[in-house]
Formats: C-alpha cells, structure tokens, sequence
C-alpha cells in the first residue's frame, strides 16, 4: 500500500514537471514577448531594457534553472502587462469560478449518476434508450452551443435572466446550467457501463440467488463496485474545477479563471499562462492522488497490491 | 472477432451485394441509419463544397449585409440570410464543413498514427521503453487537453498546419493504450509466435499480422475520437484560437455570430445545429459499433 502511494505520489512529482518544462520550452522558445508587449516599433534600447528585465537576454537553460529556482521559493513571476505577481492575479480569479464550479460538480453528479444506474438498471428498454441518446446528445452538444442556446431562449427570448456578466446571483444560473449538463452526460454514460459490467458477474447473481431482496443487491454489491471505474471520470472532474469552465465562462463574460487564461495566451503574458498551468497541473495531480487513495479504501485488492500490476496497466 | 468472418462468409454464399447489405441495414436501428445518411450527407457537402456553394465563402455583399433567411422573410439570393458583412450564411457553411471535416479527419488519423506506434512500441520493447510510453500517456490524460492547446496555440501563432498537428495530439493516449494492451495480449497467441517462427520481421508482423486483428477495437476508438476533435477544434475557433479568419470553420462561424445574437441570429444558428448534428450521428454510430464489435464487451 505504502509503495503503490510512493509510486503514485512520484509519478505526480514527475507529471508536475514535465508540464512546467513543457511550458517552460513552449512559451520561451517562441516569439519574443519584448515585441508584443512593447510593439516592433519601439525603441531598440527600450527592447533591450525590457529583456534584460525580464531575464529574456539570458541562455535559455539559464532561464530555465532560475525558473525552477523562482518556484522553489514561491515567486511565479510578474504578469508582464500590469506588472503585479502572477500567482496573485490567478488566485484571485478562483473564487469567481468556483461560484460556477462546485454547484455544477454537485448537479453533474446527481443527474449523472442517477442517470446511468436507472438506464443500466432497465437495460434495452425503451428510457434506458431514451437515457443513452440524450447522454450522447448532452455530450456531442457543445458548451459554446448549449450556451448560447439557453441565453437566446432565456435571455433575449423570454428576458427571465441576464446573459451574461456577474453581478447578481441569477448571473450564475445559466452558467451553472451549461457547465453541468455535458459533464452529468458524461458521467451517466460511464456509470451506465461501469454497472451493466457488474450486473453481469457471478456475484451478484450470487447475491439475488440466495434470496436478498434487490434493491439490496443493487445498493450493496453492485453500486459499490460500479463506484470504482467511476471515481477516475470524477477525480478528472474534481481536477478540472478549475480550468473546465474557459468557453462558458468567455459565453457568459463571466471574469474566472477561464477567461483569465484566454486572455493571458492572447496577450502572450509569459507569467501568468505558467502560474495558471501549474495550478491546473497541482489540482489535477491532487485529485488522482486522492482517487488513488480511495481506490485503496473502497478496493481491498488495491490496498493489498493484488492488481497493482492491472492498475498500472 | 467472429462478427466480421461472418459477415464475409454470407457475401460470399449469397453473391449478390443487394442480398448481402439488405439484411445488415434492416436490422439497424433507425436512428443509426438516419445518422449514417446524414454522415453521407456532410461527407458529400465536405467534397463537393465548391461546386454547391453559391457564393465565394469571403465574397462580401455590402448592400445585403444582415439578411434573414428565406423561412425569417429573406430573399432566395441568400437561403440562410448574410452576415455582418454580408457574406452569403450558406456558402460559409459548406465551405466551414469542409475545413472542420478536415480538419477533424487529418487529426484524428494523426491521433491514432501516433498512438498505435506508441503502443506497438510499448508491446514489442516493454522495459524502460514501456514506462516511457505510460508516463507519456499518464502525462497526456492528467491534463485538460483544452488547457494544453490554448497554451501552445498562442504561443506558436497559428497557421492552419500547425493547428491540425496540434489537435493530432488529442487522444492519442486512448489508442496507445489500446494497442499496447491487445499486443501484449496477441504476442502471447500462437499466431504471432507462428508467424514469427516462420522467419517474419517484426515489421510484417505487427502491421501484416497483428494490427488487422486488433483492427475493430481501434476503429471504435476512433469514431470516438473524430467527434471529440471536431468538437474541441470549433471550440477553440468560438474562442478565435483556432481556424483563423478569413478560413472559416464551423466554431468560427459561432463565434463571430454570437456578435449578432440579438440581431440575427441565423448566423450562429445554422452552423451550430451542423456541429451537434454531426458530432452527435458519428457518436452514435461509434456507440453502435462498438457494442457489436468490440470482442471486451460480450
């Protein structure tokens, strides 16, 4: 158990760096940030000046080991347009987006889920079919259209809600609304198929053999083995909270963490991309360390390291 | 692995090919046939698209800017009105088809290229090889992919080659992890070790021998990643991070209408009903595929 974390935990380490070299390779080597943010026309002693204070003029493996060094003592670098810490400026994005994030994780779960055990539950009858193609639908549809869809009916159309902003709570519904329904698709597709998987094995003919009742059967001895290979989409979920909502947030003008990120890469504002994709990269390493732990709570083989040769696979 | 030999053996009993796909399509769902015909339908529009369009897809009419369309009291000059610059809503609708298609068909094929090397890679020289690949793909699957475009995309500028290598990237890790798994597996079978024996590369065996076999499963995967590409590529062309102007696309098209969505909103609304009805007929197909030939499934 305590191995299988280490190895985890290790691999998260090395996830994390890779995305900070990634970036790192990615948003140096390309363009000059001095030209976009002082114009081609300037000066060519205030461009020297403005490398130089950035550190632009060094090698770029110079820039690289400072970069790491920088992060080790918590400095993420300054936003380049309005010179203010990097870090500061995505933390204070957070809050507003999570106003979108956490109720839409908690409805994409309740449909999602209820979902896909009722269809898997009725299998080949006509409302798990029914289920399925709207699960497809809910997934192929997407945010940007399902946006815009609801702000036309019910903004501009019966004008109940405002279409976009955040300056009353009913800014926040039809958000809420577009970011959940595509994530409760997904979710009820992979609980419908995580549970006709266990429908089918000899346990829970087992069970229903020797007389429990079935609803016992269901809640105790197929819900929670379907749960595991659904905790994975959930940690991809609970990981992405941060960074899942970039369209619907540029639908609805709503100043998160999203629209912070599209407007970084198109300022090409080296600093803030970073901070932005090592937080994205933290929460999501976080969220399957966490997966991980409760595979080993709810999974005795995993905690034992019977299948860790499976799980790795 | 039986479905498809079945298949061929009845052709060949019955000879005749209306005999033989009759009963193929009979016993389709409906809904699976009709999003088979639209599929033929935007494939068509996709090819034919300069000799359908009525207009160039840039050609501006200044004096007919904003019309509606014939059925919201337009003129049959324009069927689906103009935009804001008067240019013809229909003609950059089937011109928008063919780039996202392209787009969408280039990257995928990329997507499963990559993937399947990486896998065949994996299998055949397991060993440190192997953990490279699975970091890679861990690496891959632990970041919004969404996240990771918009990164490189403005950084690199954007030129349409660059961006369909990009979205080839997407999902690679679904087919790597596919094709590792069932080489693994097929290694072990006496075919390959047959094959082997007989004095085969293993060039000839994996792509003569090995990759037809597994063949079903990565088609699968496939057609449900085509969807998924299209939809992350109109996404990032909505943001004006993807196919840039004045290309149009499909999420292109939305985007700049979303200017006009009190005014006019023909101008987003006949590309996105393309986009779900798209994503959506090759999704299902891909669902209905793969509960009847995906061998892990029964």
């Amino acid at each position: 158990m305590t191995r299988f974390f280490v190895i985890r935990f290790l691999r998260g380490l090395l996830t994390l760096f890779l995305v900070l070299s990634f970036a790192f390779v990615i948003l140096r080597s390309t363009g000059d940030p001095a030209m976009l943010i002082m114009s081609a026309d300037a000066p060519p002693e205030a461009l020297e000046a403005f490398r130089k204070g950035w550190g632009l003029d060094a090698p770029l493996w110079q820039q690289y080991l400072g970069y790491f060094k920088n992060l080790l003592q918590g400095n993420f670098g300054y936003s380049m347009r309005d010179k203010s810490p990097a870090m500061d400026l995505v933390l204070a994005r957070i809050p507003a987006t999570l106003t979108l994030a956490l109720p839409a994780l908690v409805i994409k779960l309740v449909i999602g889920i209820s979902a896909g055990v009722f269809a898997a539950l009725h299998r080949n009858t006509w409302i798990d079919r029914l289920l399925i193609s709207m699960s497809i639908a809910g997934y192929t549809m997407p945010s940007f259209v399902l946006g815009l869809v609801l702000v036309l009916v019910f903004a501009v159309g019966l004008g109940w809600l405002p279409s976009g902003g955040d300056a009353t709570w009913q800014h926040a519904i039809l958000p809420i609304i577009t970011l959940s329904l595509g994530g409760a698709a997904v979710l009820a597709r992979f609980t419908r198929s995580a549970m006709l998987e266990v429908m089918g094995q000899p346990y829970i003919r087992t069970a229903s053999a020797k007389g429990l009742v079935w609803r016992r059967v269901v809640l105790d001895h197929a819900m929670p083995n379907a749960a595991i290979p659904t905790l994975t989409v959930i940690g991809f979920m609970v990981g992405s909270l941060i960074a899942g909502a970039v369209v619907v947030e540029s639908v609805f003008s709503w100043p998160g963490v999203g629209r912070l990120l599209v407007t970084s890469v198109a300022n090409r504002d080296l600093a803030v991309v970073q901070s932005l994709l090592l937080l994205v990269a933290t929460t999501m390493v976080c969220a399957n360390l966490l997966v991980d732990a409760l595979y080993g709570w709810m999974d005795p083989r995993v905690r034992s390291g019977q299948t860790g040769q499976g799980k790795t696979a | 692995m039986t479905a498809p030999s079945q298949i061929q053996d009845s052709a060949k009993v019955s000879g005749s090919f209306r005999s033989a796909v009759w009963p193929l399509v009979r016993s389709t769902p409906l809904l699976i046939r009709l999003c088979a015909v639209w599929i033929a339908v935007v494939l068509g529009i996709a090819l034919l698209a300069d000799l359908l369009a009525p207009y160039s897809y840039s050609q501006l009419d200044l004096l007919a800017r904003l019309t509606p369309p014939v059925f919201w009291g337009g003129t049959p000059a324009h069927w689906l009105g103009t935009d804001e610059l008067g240019r013809d809503v229909l003609s950059r609708l089937i011109f928008s088809v063919r780039i996202s298609l392209l787009v969408g068909f280039i990257s995928t094929l990329l997507s499963a290229t990559v993937g399947v090397m990486m896998g065949f890679a994996a299998a055949h020289f397991r060993g440190w090889v192997e953990q490279v690949v699975l970091t890679l793909v861990d690496f891959q699957a632990s970041m919004p992919f969404m996240i990771t475009a918009l990164a490189v995309l403005a950084f690199f500028g954007n030129t349409l080659p660059l961006f369909i290598a990009l979205l080839g990237f997407y999902g690679w890790e679904r087919s790597a992890r596919i094709a590792r798994g069932l080489t693994i597996a097929a290694n072990e079978h006496g075919y390959a070790a047959a094959v082997y024996d007989l004095g085969a590369s293993p060039w000839r065996v994996y792509f003569r021998h090995i990759l037809p076999n597994i063949a079903s499963t990565l088609i699968v995967s496939v057609t449900l990643t085509f969807p998924e590409v299209i939809l992350l590529e109109s996404g990032l062309s909505f943001l004006g991070l993807g196919v840039q102007p004045p290309m149009t696309s499909l999420g292109n098209m939305v985007g700049y209408g979303r200017e006009y969505l009190q005014t006019a909103p023909w101008i987003l609304l006949a590309p996105s009903v393309l986009i779900v009805a798209t994503t959506f007929s090759v999704s299902m197909l891909g669902d209905w595929l793969r509960d009847r030939l995906d061998p892990t499934l029964n």
